[in-house]
């Protein structure tokens, strides 16, 4: 059978089943659907959790990003664990006690304010959509392979299915479609990463063999998989993967805003509301987290054991001998992938030299340069490598079994698709439920709210397709940079609203907006404004920006200037009422919490 | 004047439980910080003699271990508090 074909099979197997879950939990009861979670043990809470956080970022990018880079992406891994530790800690018990189901809810109660509840939904629609423009890119990737046909016209008609599978209702709210998705994603993650780690390392589990010996391959004798790869990879004149290359400054800021960004997204907090109790949010966090680990344990492994592979496979003589040919990449079984992702323009090679063999190596680094002329090698010739393509054709560069593909390529849309249409309906929930229907036009009919949020969602899918075509960086770089949103706004506010009484509706809504705009201000500086190319004012990289800060890792001074700003204002201004003071005693104490209400 | 005295012990308590919460997640985030900040990052050339799998100490704390204390800690948070909950008396019904 046709990989095609295999692919076809898994995908749709896949999507008959979350649709089958769908309409049986639908018809069990109505309720349930509306209180997602209510009722549901802590364990299933946590993976549907799981399921709704990992996304195209998580998934098709971060690993991909990991290995080109090595150590100095452990930001990813870190930032996106350690953030539960602060949402566990910080926020899910007490905003699971104050009983209400959106964040902006919170922040307009707690800080009296209406203008403080729109400037939350205005937080949550730019962090919510500038994430979306990451998930596109996913969708991109997806589909462009899924269907062998270009990066974008696969972007194109993920737009579309997004955008149906959001208004169908994206499924969310069924926890247990949500179940079954974690599952799928999860083996689609785990199953070729254990086939790989047992070629290289003869270990089962991939977060052990990323420590382990390689299996001995003749003269070299057993070598940690490890120092391996930075043998090879700085033979050919790239960075050593294990040492650290950035500054410890950028690297510390930029963990610091995925974690607070983490603990500052809406659709993540949106889950804590619903669990039954108090004591079960403080376990859903960590549920989520152990579900959540065992993919991201296993990424690293992913990254190091596809470099390694990739490098092997361009260099089959070893770095020393002679590179792959051109010939032997057109008709030899084991490169059918390079052509296979050739289609989507995602991956490409060039004989530079006419030698009829492909040179892969930094050609910007100044160590190879005397090899290089020796050589007669006129650059490096794997002239494009998206790092967004490296998990999903991972399976295909080890020669897994054709059903391993399939698989993987069945749970990299369940991530993109899944997430993408969850955000589609945080927003245009916000837009219609919040915005209009809570603020502007507050006798709206239940039709036309409906109506206003098909609407809200048909252009943020417009805004983030368009964006996406250009993206500002690979999937989760994007993504990074939604998370330094709702770091800088949303989580300074929940925390600022939980652990002092003080700060009064003027210095919240005051830190939120000068979080915001600053982040906002900076990303644009760096990366365009509005993320359209070659209007930036700043090269995006350390020695260029402007405060030597990297875009990606400004999240995380915005939300100390929003902590700052709140601070001081409230403290030039009238202190807060005392029943404000008193519904902070009250969510600080579990008891007498009832269940979530509706309002 | 029972009644007055039951509502400073009430009061007196609930600063109690907050205090001992605060206490509670300081411990856990100066613990949270340094695994991850610490020796993922700032402390590793001093790991670094530390040899594991063919790397360093800090290269395993900033790619795995951070992780595995991660959960460690939210769920000693989550025993901790359900048992100080219930030492105040102010657990859910």
């Amino acid at each position: 059978m046709e990989q095609f074909t295999i692919n076809l099979l898994f995908v749709g197997a896949s999507f008959a089943l979350y649709i089958g879950i769908a309409i049986w939990a639908r018809a069990g009861s109505t309720s349930e659907f509306y209180a997602a979670g209510r009722g549901v043990h802590p364990v299933t809470n946590g993976m549907a959790t799981a399921a709704d956080w990992m996304s195209a970022a998580s998934f098709i990018s971060m690993a991909g990003l990991i290995a080109f880079t090595g150590y100095d992406n452990s930001s990813y891994l870190m930032g996106w664990t350690g953030g539960y530790v602060l949402l566990a800690l910080l926020l899910a018990p007490y905003l699971r006690k104050f009983g209400k189901f959106t964040v902006s809810e919170f922040i307009g109660d707690r800080f009296y304010s209406p203008t403080a509840r729109m400037v939350a939904v205005l937080c949550l629609i730019v962090a919510s959509t500038t994430y979306v423009i990451g998930q596109m890119t996913g969708v991109g990737v997806a589909f462009g392979r899924f269907l062998e046909i270009s990066n974008t016209a696969g972007l194109l008609i993920g737009a579309c299915v997004v955008f149906a599978y959001a208004v169908f209702g994206g499924m969310k709210g069924v926890t247990y479609t949500q179940v079954a998705q974690y599952v799928v994603l999860i083996m689609a993650y785990t199953i070729p990463a254990v086939f790989i780690s047992l070629q290289l390392t003869g270990t089962p589990i991939p977060a052990l063999g990323l420590f382990s010996e390689t299996v001995s391959t003749g003269a070299e004798g057993n070598v940690y998989l490890l120092t391996k790869l930075d043998q090879i990879v700085t033979d050919l004149g790239f960075a050593s993967y294990t040492e650290a290359h950035k500054d410890n400054l950028n690297m510390v800021l930029f963990t610091l805003s995925l974690m607070i960004g983490t603990a500052g997204l809406p659709h993540v907090i949106m889950r804590f509301f619903t669990v039954p109790k108090v004591s079960d949010a403080r376990w859903s966090a960590g549920w989520a987290l152990v579900f959540i680990a065992l993919l991201y344990l296993t990424a690293p492994a992913v990254g190091a054991m596809a470099r390694l592979n990739i490098t092997e496979l361009m260099w089959p003589n070893g770095t020393s001998g002679d590179p792959v040919s051109v010939q032997m990449i057109e008709t030899a079984p084991e490169y059918d992938w390079m052509l296979t992702w050739q289609k989507t323009g995602l991956l490409d090679w060039e004989d530079k030299n006419g030698d009829g063999m492909i040179q892969y190596y930094n050609d910007a680094s100044d160590t190879m340069a005397a090899t290089a002329a020796a050589n007669g090698w006129e650059g490096n010739e794997l002239t494009n490598f998206n790092r967004d393509i490296l998990v999903l054709a991972n399976p295909e560069i080890a020669s897994l079994p054709s059903w391993v593909i399939g698989l993987v390529a069945a749970g990299g849309l369940a991530a993109a698709l899944s997430t993408a249409a969850g955000l589609l309906l945080a927003i245009s929930s916000a837009v219609s439920h919040d915005l209009l229907k809570g603020q502007l036009t507050p006798n709206m009919s239940e039709k036309a709210e409906l109506m206003s949020a098909r609407v809200a969602m048909a252009v943020a899918i417009a805004v983030a397709t368009v964006l996406g075509l250009n993206p500002p960086g690979f999937a989760a770089q994007t993504v990074a940079l939604a998370f330094g949103l709702a770091a800088a706004s949303i989580f300074p506010a929940l925390m600022m609203g939980i652990f002092s009484k003080r700060i009064n509706n003027v210095g919240a809504v005051a830190g939120m907006l000068s979080g915001l705009i600053f982040t906002l201000v900076y990303i644009f500086l760096h990366k365009g404004w509005l993320f359209i190319a070659g209007t930036n004012s700043f090269p995006d990289t350390v020695d260029g920006s402007m405060f030597g800060i990297q875009s990606t890792a400004i999240g995380a001074v915005g939300a100390l200037i929003n902590f700052a700003v709140a601070y001081g204002v409230s403290m030039m201004t009238k202190d807060t009422p005392q029943e404000i003071k008193d519904l902070v005693e009250s969510v600080r104490i579990p008891a007498g919490a009832g269940g979530a209400v509706d309002h | 004047m029972a009644e007055q005295a039951r509502y400073v012990k009430a009061e007196k308590d609930g600063a109690g439980y907050w205090s001992a919460n605060v206490r509670i997640i300081l411990v856990s985030l100066v613990i949270w910080a340094l695994v991850s900040f610490g020796f993922g990052i700032l402390l590793r050339p001093m790991l670094s003699g530390i040899e594991i799998g063919g790397t360093d100490l800090g290269f395993w704390f900033a790619q795995q271990g951070s992780i595995l204390v991660f959960l460690a800690l939210i769920f000693f948070y989550a025993w901790r508090m359900n048992k100080l909950d219930r030492e105040y008396g102010v657990e859910e019904d």
